[in-house]
């Protein structure tokens, strides 16, 4: 049970991060990198011991070009579409060899880390098939939304309407035509213990969420959105901005589902989407149409966000009509 | 001591699985696998093997789900064949070249088109160069035998490399044969528990798997090949020690009749004990003929097999795999690449039969022997000749 899991969880605040850099600076990311910072942040809140397996990816080639490493925890990186497996691995050998006694009895927490065609285009039978077997590791999916670290092709993440090298926008086709895959949803459909949403923006909620997804006990899938300059042309000191932006319209909402019940960090007033959309040059051609069109689409699917709180979780909606009130 | 009983070949490797005590068994069930690991989930289940059963969702989930464990420390076993072993494919060059020494039994089937789950040897051919050791069983006994060596090869530190345990599909995997069972006593001094040089452990932490430049990319694989080449000691060695511990003698070559043979015929795998059987019917009739099988595939013993073919004026390659648009098959490649420098070299015959399951009888042997002796006098000049092919 969760409850039991998260009894002595202390959220963090400005003055309790930890010190310790699980992942360290001297790495080779972009200049405003959002998804590094992500990564960081995750690193930092769920600590060490710990054992980070990374599919490949900007990540894994930013941190390990050897004989460098920018990881001061034990880390494996094997291939692309298998870090869910590998990580599956070491979480089943380390168990294995704490019963035999062949190393110490203490709880060394495994963290998957992989972008968002590592988790929703290839990689995505490895994550179920792990996630239904309830391997006891934190899998974090660093969503920039297309394929960065290879030169910016289209994946199933990548937003409706942005352009990418193999998603142009041209003159029939303006940009990438279908909608972002939903990833916490599937996830969600595992009936894994924790699955939540966050942005580097909002870095206690993120790292509070990364925490929780360590203590809890069985498979944990943080989503979290990685902005790209590089990928998204947008300044080098945007990141934060976009970040922002991205939640406050409610196009990236964020949301926790614990052992299936939801909740959502309300935003009932939200920004129009036309302003995230204007920060990018990835999102330049859009059409007043299509805005109109991603709108009610936003609209919608926060709507229904707010609909699944209301059947999972109907205390903290009471709570928040009390408040409210 | 060692008891002698009638078991079926895939539940005996298993039983060799539980003897080295292994620490995670990660396998699919692809089209098909055997009773390795359904036999292995069972032990495990039943409490009789202290072990973690990962039933991941594919062969190549199965064998990153076995690196990540062996890269923890963990003695690491899984077993795949045909598509299975090809959706393995990317991770195969994976666990060699980062040293992870994970014990694999590749049940050695066709690979599709047409689908066919029967026995020949293209699932491994196609992992030749992934780097692996690799090593071929002619019967049941063998089978067990290398399984049980492998984590002794695989895991010493000068070797840390992968060991692929291969064994005919049907023809070994699926009968039953006489064998020749060890108790955990008689094992445990021969095999001790893993002892990794270099694991993910968060007092001494490490990276693995770093990304590596055109300026350390060629050292790297200089490495894995001086540890492939340099681990034919390691075999010999443990080989050693496996023959004076249970008196079974194991050679990367071995020769059959070969003394004063004029034609030698190369074998690997189960289709040697019916081909020694026509080797004894055409000796019966007075013909110089031999046998030589390669046990150790991988690395390949030039020395020993050279020694082996000595004298010879034809050699007959039987291969069971086709290397389409080339010369045949690989084992007549390597076997004409060993030769291509020596002064005195004997005329080399290259077959290829028995693809897809095709029955490779007693006659066929006979065939293969007398069309390289034909071939021989005449020197004819071919590539290789498919045998058995029905024209209508």
């Amino acid at each position: 049970m969760i409850a039991d899991d998260l009894k002595d969880f202390k959220k963090f605040t400005p003055k309790t991060l930890p010190r310790e850099e699980p992942f360290v600076s001297g790495h080779r990311a972009c200049q405003g990198c959002g998804e590094v910072l992500a990564l960081r942040q995750v690193a930092k809140a769920i600590g060490t011991p710990m054992i980070a397996v990374s599919a490949t990816g900007c990540m894994e080639i930013i941190s390990s070009p050897f004989p460098q490493t920018a990881w001061a925890v034990p880390w494996i990186h094997v291939a692309f579409e298998n870090a869910a497996a590998v990580a599956s691995g070491v979480e089943s050998g380390l168990k294995i060899l704490v019963d035999k006694g062949r190393i110490p009895r203490k709880e060394i927490k495994v963290v998957a880390f992989a972008g968002d065609g590592g988790t929703a285009d290839i990689g995505l039978q490895a994550l179920s098939g792990a996630m239904e077997r309830g391997h006891n590791f934190v899998y974090v999916c660093l969503d920039n939304e297309a394929y960065m670290n290879t030169g910016i092709q289209r994946s199933s993440s990548t937003p409706y309407g942005a352009m990418t090298t193999t998603s142009p926008a041209g003159k029939v086709t303006p940009g990438q035509t279908t909608w972002k895959k939903n990833l916490p949803a599937i996830m969600a459909a595992h009936n894994i213990p924790y699955v939540a949403t966050a942005s580097p923006a909002y870095y206690l909620d993120l790292m509070n969420k990364a925490k929780k997804a360590s203590l809890i006990k069985g498979p944990a899938y943080l989503h979290i959105y990685s902005s790209c300059p590089t990928g998204w042309r947008h300044g080098a000191d945007l990141a934060i901005t976009v970040s922002r932006l991205v939640v406050e319209t409610n196009i990236f909402p964020l949301y926790e589902i614990e052992e299936g019940r939801y909740t959502v960090r309300k935003n009932n007033q939200p920004k129009p989407v036309v302003d995230y959309f204007k920060t990018q040059r990835r999102f330049a051609h859009m059409t007043p149409d299509m805005l109109q069109t991603i709108q009610e689409r936003v609209d919608r699917d926060y709507q229904r966000l707010l609909q699944m709180e209301g059947l999972t979780n109907p205390a903290v909606v009471k709570e928040e009509r009390k408040v409210a009130e | 001591m060692a008891k002698r009983v009638g078991m079926e070949v895939s539940i005996s490797i298993s039983e060799a699985v539980k003897l080295a005590n292994v620490d995670v068994i990660s396998a699919y069930p692809i089209t098909p696998q055997t009773h390795i690991v359904e036999h292995l989930s069972e032990f495990v289940s039943d409490g009789e093997l202290h072990s973690a059963f990962v039933p991941v969702e594919s062969e190549h989930s199965a064998m990153s789900a076995a690196l990540g464990a062996s890269a923890v420390g963990a003695r690491t076993f899984t077993a795949t064949s045909s598509q299975g072993l090809a959706l393995m494919h990317e991770i195969m060059y994976l666990a060699a070249s980062m040293r992870l020494p994970v014990v694999m039994s590749v049940v050695n089937r066709a690979l599709s088109s047409p689908i066919n789950i029967w026995n020949d040897l293209s699932d491994i051919m196609a992992e030749r160069d992934s780097g692996w050791i690799q090593v071929f069983a002619i019967n049941g006994q063998e089978a067990y035998d290398l399984t049980l060596q492998a984590f002794k090869i695989a895991e010493d530190p000068r070797v840390l490399l992968p060991v692929a345990v291969n064994l005919d599909g049907f023809i070994l995997s699926h009968v039953i044969e006489p064998i020749e069972l060890f108790e955990q006593k008689e094992v445990d001094p021969f095999l001790p528990p893993y002892q990794p040089v270099l694991r993910l452990d968060p007092e001494k932490p490490v990276s693995m798997g770093a990304f590596g430049s055109p300026e350390v990319f060629i050292e790297v694989k200089k490495q894995v090949e001086e540890a492939l080449i340099g681990s034919q000691k390691v075999v010999a060695e443990v080989w050693k020690d496996f023959g004076q511990r249970y008196g079974r003698v194991y050679k990367p070559v071995e020769s059959y009749q070969t003394k004063g043979a004029e034609t030698i015929l190369i074998t690997m795998g189960s289709i040697t004990e019916t081909a020694m059987m026509a080797i004894d019917a055409l000796r019966e009739k007075g013909r110089q003929v031999g046998l030589v099988h390669i046990r150790l595939w991988r690395p390949f013993p030039f020395k020993e097999f050279l020694q082996a073919i000595k004298g010879a004026k034809t050699v007959a390659v039987l291969d069971r795999a086709l290397s389409p648009g080339g010369v045949g098959g690989p084992v007549g490649l390597e076997v004409k690449s060993a030769l291509f420098g020596k002064e005195e070299r004997p005329y080399v015959a290259e077959f290829v039969a028995g693809l897809g399951g095709r029955d490779l009888t007693v006659e066929t042997f006979i065939e293969v022997l007398d069309k390289a002796e034909k071939y021989s006098q005449k020197q004819k000049d071919f590539q290789y000749e498919l045998i058995g092919v029905r024209e209508k």
